[in-house]
């Protein structure tokens, strides 16, 4: 079996898939290959969070680009919905940042600073002491010390988003196979050779490298260095409530089905398996921060893999020895999103009006 | 509350293990779900007189409820395992409070749920399980009134023999396609489930005897209620339609493993194609691919009451070898009568499996019909998707949220599988089983939290 | 919503000696039987309503696997009527939707 296309992606994550999207809208002929359904895959147990608070307060360019993204939402989710009947639940409203550790309160306090200077104090935020937060939050756990709230922030609902990108790309004519790992690609004549698991060679003329995780073990065969690695998040879910949240916060938000979804947890491991350990962490988290959810039942604990780089930004790399491939890959794929499916699209198209996506070569970390 | 063995489901099985552990030496911990010990089958068993209506097998559960009085036994009712962590112990909830029993062994016996049957209207009130009705008839005393039993299995005429004694017969059998010609080669090997066969026999005399129409052959399954609260069944056999009125619809096509807490530990399962379902993978002492995590009785496979029972046993026997309380010598002497019990209770299976395999259109049912009972995700929006890529369990859960809801896939997901299977051209063997997350059974936030260290004592 | 029940009392049933409220209307209950149990025998209508579509359901399983059964117990929202004991003087509401938040401050 063998199969032809112009742009092959490696990947049938968010961050493929928006790729995938931006290049069909400019016209080229594109193939996913997606690898098994069992595959890790953070697309599929992230968060949901459109979200800048704290994004790039050491690293200007990354605060720039994410700031584009959280504002490039409104016509990105628009345009989805342009092409499939989704509700991707978009509702940029603010969120917040709660502590109940004095000192982490005032360290992020100092990141939002450095964030606003990074964007020309374009980004606006609050820093609210408890009595503000309970005068505003009525509610608020007792050891809630602090918060911080930015307005631009919002969440999406990261499933319907995985989906609708999906039928999306579908109507675009982009053709997507999946249980296709990808288990070699090498650069072939004025192109690329591709061969799956399940012994199909795909010929292209450019190659996307979007596998997530998979990408550290696939990058190398086409020389880029691809130092990523897991970090498991783990999160939970609550039964239905019918009452709304009276807010959105980086760990506490809830779905507009309306379950509660509880998160926030970071471990340096590849396992995917959720712990007791951190189950009890988040409920006692959730707890704090508001009491009243106390009797809330958890239908289900999962935890997901992060894609993370070394420094925590994108990698956006263009191979040096091998025109036409390309790699991609980031954390925050859902907060990214629209700037994937457009200018990263013409960046990788080589379009005079691409933005400069230099700052996130994975050069940077050879320099380092 | 350290034990040398806990045990998940005091069933046959886990009634059956606990006794032998218990007088090998070992202190058990018997946690089971319900207010009494006796698991689906000997429900209640402990508690009720006088139902004699229910038959003597029934009353047989009696002498293995009686057997857990022993000193080294604990029982917990209401006892509703979430989570089993390898390193802490099995994790259970009661009353909105959870403790946690660490222990050297675990054997999980946590039984069959049936297999959900779906058609257009199964979710209606006035629609149940076959075995659901038994169950009100073990614990309540309770039976259905003017009722229809549909479906196939041999639970179907023993229901049907229990209502005809209890005075409340249904008002027509209505049978799916059973193949009991295309089942005969398995019967040499079914004589020496004699008796079991007789038994059968003698209920289907019975429901003949009490002149119950009796409808063969049935499909095309569809429910809907009359304006007085009433079932309008309708069916068809062969090129004929039917359409009966019932107060109750009772329907059943045999039970599957209870699987969510095998799968959530992340054990080894296999494709059982004969039973159409997944099962953990065992040896035949029903030890799992985890060491020191045994499964028997029907969690590990379909095999009835008296196999389960058998097979509770034999764990319990291997788990003394293991413990030390038990040379291999003397585990094999005693598990000797046992395979022997366990084979005369298991020849009737391959024969009862191919009898009474399901119709392809329980499994993939017609686009109309709601699949996931908890999100209402319907047949016809899966094949959809299955047809636009999400050829996989876990890609149709996130598009659809199918197995999402409470009930974390366990109506759904033999009907999911099915539907994709049959919209990619797969077998269902390539699909599944899904992944399950904990906790299996929903907990409240405050339950959790208190297994930790409380926050006063944290910073 | 008050359809006849779809069962009967076998023959030497015990009494239903328990009193169980039902949104405000009484039901009664045998010692040893389930919350469901009392209820189908009550009414052959819907206990709850679905959070997705509002569609009736009521207790289908009876062994804790399909979460039909869910009602309001003595104020806890979402419980598996079918895993409760009835006892004297509980009070039940139909669930109708998703639950509500507790008013606890
Ligand atoms: C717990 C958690 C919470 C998060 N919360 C947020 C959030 O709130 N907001 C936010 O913006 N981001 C969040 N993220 C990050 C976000 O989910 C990721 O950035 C994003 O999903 C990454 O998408 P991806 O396509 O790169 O990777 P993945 O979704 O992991 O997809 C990788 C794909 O590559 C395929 N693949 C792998 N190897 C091969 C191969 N050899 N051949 C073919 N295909 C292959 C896999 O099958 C898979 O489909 C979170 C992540 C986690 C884990």
């Amino acid at each position: 079996m063998s199969a032809q296309a112009g742009t092959a992606i490696i990947g049938g994550g968010i961050v493929g898939l928006c790729v995938a999207l931006g290049l069909a809208a400019r016209g080229h002929e594109v193939l996913v290959l997606d690898g098994r359904d069992g595959d890790m895959r953070a697309s599929q147990g992230n968060f949901g969070l459109v979200w800048l608070q704290g994004k790039g307060a050491g690293y200007a360019p990354y605060a720039r680009w994410s700031f584009q993204a959280v504002q490039a939402w409104p016509d990105f989710a628009k345009r989805l919905s342009g092409l499939v009947d989704v509700d991707l639940a978009l509702c940029q409203q603010g969120g917040y940042e709660f502590f109940t550790d004095a000192a982490e309160y005032e360290a992020f306090g100092h990141d939002l600073h450095r964030q606003a200077n990074a964007l020309d104090d374009r980004l606006s935020f609050e820093l609210l002491n408890h009595a503000d937060l309970a005068a505003r939050l009525p509610g608020i756990g007792q050891r809630v010390v602090g918060a911080s709230f930015c307005p631009l922030d919002g969440h999406v609902n990261p499933l319907r988003l995985h989906f609708a990108l999906r039928q999306a790309c579908l109507a675009s004519g982009v053709r997507i196979t999946g249980g296709a790992s990808v288990v070699s690609v090498r650069p072939a004549g004025a192109g690329f050779a591709l061969l799956d698991e399940t012994g199909r060679q795909t010929r292209a003329s450019r190659v996307v490298l979007c596998a997530g995780l998979g990408a550290a073990h696939l990058g190398p065969q086409l020389e880029f260095r691809a130092p990523i690695r897991a970090q498991r998040g783990e999160l939970m879910i609550t039964e239905r409530v019918a009452d709304r949240l009276p807010f959105l916060s980086s760990t506490i938000r809830q779905v507009d089905e309306g379950g509660l979804q509880i998160g926030g947890t970071k471990a340096e491991t590849d396992c995917d398996t959720e712990t007791t350990t951190t189950m009890v962490g988040l409920a006692q988290h959730a707890v704090a921060v508001w009491p009243r959810l106390a009797d809330l039942r958890v239908l289900r604990s999962w935890a997901a893999l992060r894609v993370m780089t070394p420094d925590g930004y994108p990698i956006y790399q263009r191979s040096a020895d091998h025109p036409g491939a390309f790699l991609v890959t980031c954390h925050s794929g859902v907060t990214l999103a629209p700037l994937h499916a457009t200018r990263l699209a013409e960046w990788i198209d080589g379009d005079p009006a691409a933005p400069d996506l230099e700052a996130f070569d994975e050069r940077r970390f050879a320099l380092s | 509350m350290s034990a040398d063995l806990v045990i998940i489901g005091a069933g046959p099985a886990g009634m059956a293990a606990a006794r032998v552990a218990a007088e090998g030496g070992l202190s058990v911990t018997l946690l089971d779900e319900q207010e009494r010990a006796g698991g689906q089958i000997y429900r209640n068993v402990g508690a009720v007189a006088g139902r004699g209506w229910l038959g003597a097998d029934y009353a047989r559960g009696g002498a293995l409820v009686q057997g857990l009085d022993h000193p080294g036994i604990t029982h917990q009712p209401r006892a509703t395992v979430w989570r089993i962590d390898a390193r802490r112990g099995v994790i259970w909830s009661r009353d909105g409070q959870s403790h946690v029993s660490p222990a050297a062994h675990v054997l999980i016996a946590t039984g069959a749920q049936e297999r959900p049957v779906p058609f257009p209207g199964w979710t209606l009130p006035g629609l149940m399980p076959a075995g659901a009705a038994q169950i009100l008839m073990k614990q309540s005393g309770m039976v259905p009134d003017e009722a229809i039993l549909s479906g196939a299995g041999p639970l179907l005429y023993l229901v049907a023999a229990q209502m005809i004694a209890a005075g409340a017969p249904p008002v027509a059998l209505v049978e799916t396609p059973t193949a009991i010609t295309h089942a005969l080669p398995k019967l040499p090997r079914a004589l020496f489930g004699l008796p079991t066969l007789i038994k059968g026999l003698g209920l289907i005399a019975r429901i003949r005897a009490a002149g119950i129409p009796w409808y063969r052959g049935a499909a095309d399954f569809r429910a809907e209620t009359t304006e007085d609260g009433r079932i309008r069944f309708d069916f068809t056999t062969g090129k004929q339609s039917h359409s009966l009125t019932c107060g109750l619809l009772l329907t059943h096509l045999g039970v599957i493993p209870q699987s969510h807490l095998t799968r959530s530990m992340g054990l080894a399962h296999e494709y059982d194609a004969e039973q159409g379902a997944w099962r953990p993978t065992l040896d035949p002492w029903g030890q799992s691919s985890e060491p020191h995590v045994f499964v028997a009785g029907d969690g590990g496979g379909i095999g009835g009451a008296e196999a389960a029972r058998a097979k509770g046993a034999l764990a319990a026997l291997a788990i003394l070898h293991q413990a030390g309380k038990l040379d291999a010598a003397g585990r094999d002497r005693r598990a000797a009568p046992l395979r022997r019990a366990l084979s005369r209770a298991l020849s009737l299976r391959p024969f009862l499996d191919a009898a009474y395999s399901v119709p392809s259109a329980f499994l993939a049912p017609p686009d109309e019909t709601i699949v996931c009972r908890c999100e209402e995700v319907t047949a016809g929006s899966i094949r959809k998707a299955a047809c636009t890529g999400a050829e996989g369990l876990r890609l149709m859960r996130t598009s659809l949220r199918t197995g999402m809801g409470p009930c974390q896939g366990r109506m759904c997901e033999t009907t999911v599988i099915g539907l994709i299977a049959e919209a990619t051209d797969r077998p269902a063997s390539t699909l599944g089983p899904g992944r399950i997350r904990t906790p299996v059974k929903p907990v409240t936030l405050a339950e959790i939290a208190a297994l930790g260290p409380q926050p006063e004592e944290t910073t | 919503m008050n359809a006849a029940s779809r069962f009967r009392d076998a023959p030497g049933a015990a009494p239903r000696s328990l009193r169980l409220m039902l949104d405000g209307v009484p039901v009664l209950a045998r010692p040893g039987e389930s919350v469901a149990a009392a209820l189908l025998a009550h009414s052959g209508g819907a206990t709850r309503q679905t959070p997705v579509t509002g569609a009736g359901r009521a207790p289908y399983c009876m062994m804790g696997v399909c979460f039909d059964c869910l009602v309001t117990i003595d104020g806890h929202p979402n419980v598996q009527a079918c895993m409760v004991s009835a006892r004297e003087g509980m009070v039940i509401q139909r669930q109708i939707g998703a639950r509500r938040l507790g008013d606890q401050p």
